[in-house]
């Protein structure tokens, strides 16, 4: 029971994370209808931001965590975000109204692009970073396993919570929200009806990448450790994710991130973590069989 | 009038690129600030920063010289100064300023050239060589269409490559041996066979992806099952070649059936993931069941196929290959005959297909492709149908893996990757999707552009001798990737023959063909 409860907070921790990445796939998914191959890897070049604007900040005397923290959260935002912003302007918008296929093409050629740009200019080695956030609270106590939660899990899942509020808010409160859910049920009335289409989708691909940056400290934070590959890993199970909740439904991003996370992290606790991937997978193929469209997608209306 | 007008133009013309550059200027600063101006370094006390400011500025700089050059001469012009090089390959009349534009750029290619043979400056005679190159075969392009307008091009291209394919080895061969000339043909042959492997899965997966129209991200998966399938045939009941490839085939195509039952149900991005997830299942078992497979060691010690059972060995009098035919014994000789057993399971691919296409079942593939509901209301089964495009295209991808794991005698997870299944795909889609010639030109292009870089004395003389080019492929690999398709968004060959026609059969563009919705 102990155990099941530490790795039902572990995975709750993991899935987080997938779900903050998860819901920037589904987003542009759900505006532009086109996988975005290169968001797993603007997740890593956050990763990365934070840790430059961590060391740098430490390099500069600002110390306090807490402080430290805001501060790289908001440069990784705003970083990531332009990096996000710009690949969708070089690889994407050419081909705003070519076939579905072009666009997951240069998405491919930007994530080979982003990640050996990174491996040339940080170097391929692992990048360490010293735990930031320590210590923890310990829940109960069952013979001598003791279940506990960390303060790093607490900060995970307290930010995606706060995040994922806010960004609840943006969507169906605000006008720039109003005018991403047009452009998203249909792009030419939205248009039509004074949306300015292109710059909503630019920012849909600014707040998925803002998003995506958050994961990438929060992971960076969690682990301790990235390199120029990460990306692809968590990015692949990250889409998983919002193809499991429905892809395009935000929420079925995030319910998707927490069953991926938990998944994996129960795999890996009973059985054999080499086979975890290969759990998620299965795991996704058996449940498209019998929801088609992911757990909260739409169902897709057939047109003749 | 019009002067003070082009006067006042021009000003606003100016101020509107400078405003411009100093935009892409600011943004380049913002993405490059900290992930390329400072870098990270390990150091006793864990990570540290180095600071680069002058690269970081260099980068900056080449923003935005680049981009007001571009708005200045290219984008905010009348006259676009690239439209005289964009005018050589097509027959429009020359202009005067074109040809000044022209003059200039040939002489400057001289003077490059001239340059790097007198001063040995390897860029500038590289730019140079590569400047006269780009005109002369636009104007030798610009006589030869002016002189033969109404020469079937695409007919002459194709048996004109297919002669040369057939013919290169043995007459670059007999050449070497007549006349000790000290051709890499070693090298030529190995790249050789390594094109025309991508070449032949780039024609399997677009049975798949072009004409059934099923977008499958994990093709890599039916490479991977018959190189393996092969391995453990040859290393366990020591089979041969000639008979582990139809077995990996078979193998390859029951997976492909397995895999296609429950994404039957699925469309578009939902059959993307899962055939991905698939690709991903099948590396992850490879690499961790290792009393089978060998884990991350893989399986070494494949044979190489035999000739009618003649080994290509030096040993073993009478019974060899060398041996034999009583010529004498050349490392080449096995090649030489690898490259005729890829190029022959290429064209069979081809073959196979350019006939399928004629039966009902290509038919219905294409029809799915078009329209699946419209297919499954005229009575076509688009179950059966599909699973039938999975199966054959995983048939071929067997194939192709047996091939691949006769010819490396070495197989492990690390050869079927992700990034594996993305060059095949983006073979397939950057020749455009369901022509068999584009695919063929894009495996071409994209292999061996990917291998020419690899000999990069000019990109070190451009970076610095410390510049490693290895590290630079994949990155201009993944920028070619993205910039063709922005310059031709339906591949490189874009119209399309239809398969059938009430009367004449005239190609299309390929603008009007449905491709890849799954």
């Amino acid at each position: 029971m102990a155990y099941f409860l530490q790795q039902l907070i572990n995975g709750v921790t993991l899935g987080s994370i997938y779900g903050l990445i998860a819901i920037g796939y589904t987003m542009v998914y759900g505006i532009v209808g086109m996988i975005n191959f290169a968001h797993g890897d603007v997740f890593m070049v956050g990763a990365f931001i934070a840790l430059i604007a961590f060391l740098a900040l430490t390099a500069i005397g600002i110390t306090a965590v807490p402080l430290a923290l805001l501060l790289v959260l908001i440069i990784a935002m705003i970083l990531t975000a332009v990096w996000g912003w710009t690949v969708e302007r070089v690889a994407y918008r050419p081909l705003r109204e070519s076939f579905r296929l072009a666009p997951l093409i240069t998405a491919i050629g930007m994530s080979i692009v982003l990640q050996n740009f990174i491996q040339i200019a940080q170097g391929a080695r692992v990048k360490p970073l010293q735990p930031v956030v320590t210590g923890g609270y310990e829940l109960f106590q069952q013979g001598s396993f003791s279940v506990i939660v960390s303060n790093i899990q607490i900060l995970i899942v307290t930010t995606t919570v706060l995040v994922m509020g806010g960004f609840w808010l943006l969507i169906n409160r605000t006008a720039l929200g109003r005018s991403q859910r047009a452009c998203e049920q249909d792009r030419l009335m939205a248009a039509l009806s004074g949306v300015d289409v292109d710059r909503t989708i630019s920012l849909t691909f600014v707040l998925g990448a803002g998003l995506a940056a958050v994961a990438g400290l929060l992971y960076l934070l969690y682990y301790g450790v990235i390199d120029f590959f990460i990306g692809f890993v968590v990015g692949i199970k990250a889409f998983t994710a919002a193809v499991f909740g429905g892809i395009g439904s935000i929420p079925g991003a995030m319910l998707g991130g927490l069953i991926i996370g938990l998944i994996e992290t129960f795999w890996s606790a009973y059985f054999t973590i080499e086979y975890k991937d290969v759990a998620a997978f299965s795991m996704l193929a058996i449940v498209l069989i019998f929801f088609p469209t992911g757990l909260l997608g739409r169902p897709e209306v057939e047109k003749v | 009038m019009r002067l003070a007008d082009s006067g006042k133009t021009l000003g606003r013309k100016l101020s509107s690129a400078l405003g411009d550059s100093l935009l892409a200027a600011t943004i380049a600063f913002a993405l490059f600030s900290l992930v390329l101006g400072l870098r990270t370094v390990d150091s006793a006390t864990g990570l540290a920063l180095e600071p680069r400011p002058a690269l970081l500025a260099t980068v900056v700089a080449i923003v935005f010289f680049g981009r007001l050059a571009l708005n200045l001469f290219v984008w905010q012009t009348d006259y676009p100064l690239t439209r005289p090089f964009a005018k050589l390959f097509t027959l429009e009349p020359f202009e005067t300023r074109d040809e000044v534009t022209l003059a200039l750029a040939f002489a400057l290619g001289v003077l490059g050239v001239a340059a790097g043979v007198l001063f040995q400056e390897t860029l500038y005679g590289l730019l140079g060589t590569l400047m006269l190159a780009f005109i002369g075969i636009g104007l030798l392009r610009r006589a030869i269409v002016r002189t033969f307008p109404n020469l079937p091009y695409t007919q002459v291209f194709v048996a004109g490559g297919i002669l040369f394919a057939l013919f290169f080895p043995i007459v670059s061969y007999a050449l070497e041996s007549a006349f000790n000339l000290g051709l890499p043909l070693r090298y030529w042959f190995d790249l050789s066979i390594l094109i025309l492997t991508y070449v032949m899965l780039g024609w399997g997966l677009n049975i798949v992806v072009g004409l059934a129209g099923l977008l499958d991200l994990g093709y890599v998966a039916f490479y991977a099952v018959g190189a393996y399938t092969f391995a453990l045939l040859a290393t366990h009941f020591g089979l041969g070649f000639w008979i582990g490839l139809p077995i990996a085939g078979a193998a390859a195509a029951l997976w492909g059936i397995i895999l296609g039952f429950p994404v039957l149900r699925l469309r578009g991005d939902y059959l993307a993931i899962v055939t991905l997830a698939f690709g991903e299942i099948v590396r992850i078992i490879l690499l961790n069941w290792t009393e089978v497979t060998g884990g991350p060691n893989g399986i070494a010690g494949i044979p190489k196929p035999t000739f009618f059972g003649l080994p290509f060995s030096p040993f073993a009098e009478g019974t060899t290959f060398s041996g034999f035919f009583g010529i004498h014994y050349d490392g080449l000789h096995a090649l030489i005959f690898l490259y005729y057993v890829i190029l022959v399971l290429a064209l069979v691919t081809n073959l196979v297909t350019l006939r399928l296409r004629r039966l009902p079942v290509g038919r219905a593939w294409e029809a799915m492709r078009e329209d699946e509901i419209a297919c499954r209301s005229l009575g076509i089964n688009t179950t059966l149908t599909k699973l039938s495009a999975f199966a054959t295209g995983a048939m071929f991808g067997g194939l192709a893996g047996c091939f691949f794991a006769t010819r490396q005698g070495f197989v492990s997870p690390e050869s079927f990757t992700f990034i594996e299944s993305a060059i095949i795909l983006a073979i397939v889609v950057l020749g455009g999707m369901g022509s068999q010639l584009g695919v063929a030109i894009a495996a071409i292009v994209m292999v061996g552009g990917f291998e020419a870089l690899r000999h990069t004395a000019g990109l070190q003389a451009i970076f610095g001798q410390e510049f490693d080019p290895a590290l630079y492929r994949m990155l201009l690999f993944g920028l070619a990737m993205v910039a063709i398709m922005i310059w031709r968004p339906r591949g490189l060959v874009s119209s399309r023959a239809p398969t059938i026609s009430l009367g004449d059969a005239s190609a299309i563009s390929g603008d009007l063909v449905r491709q890849g919705r799954g």
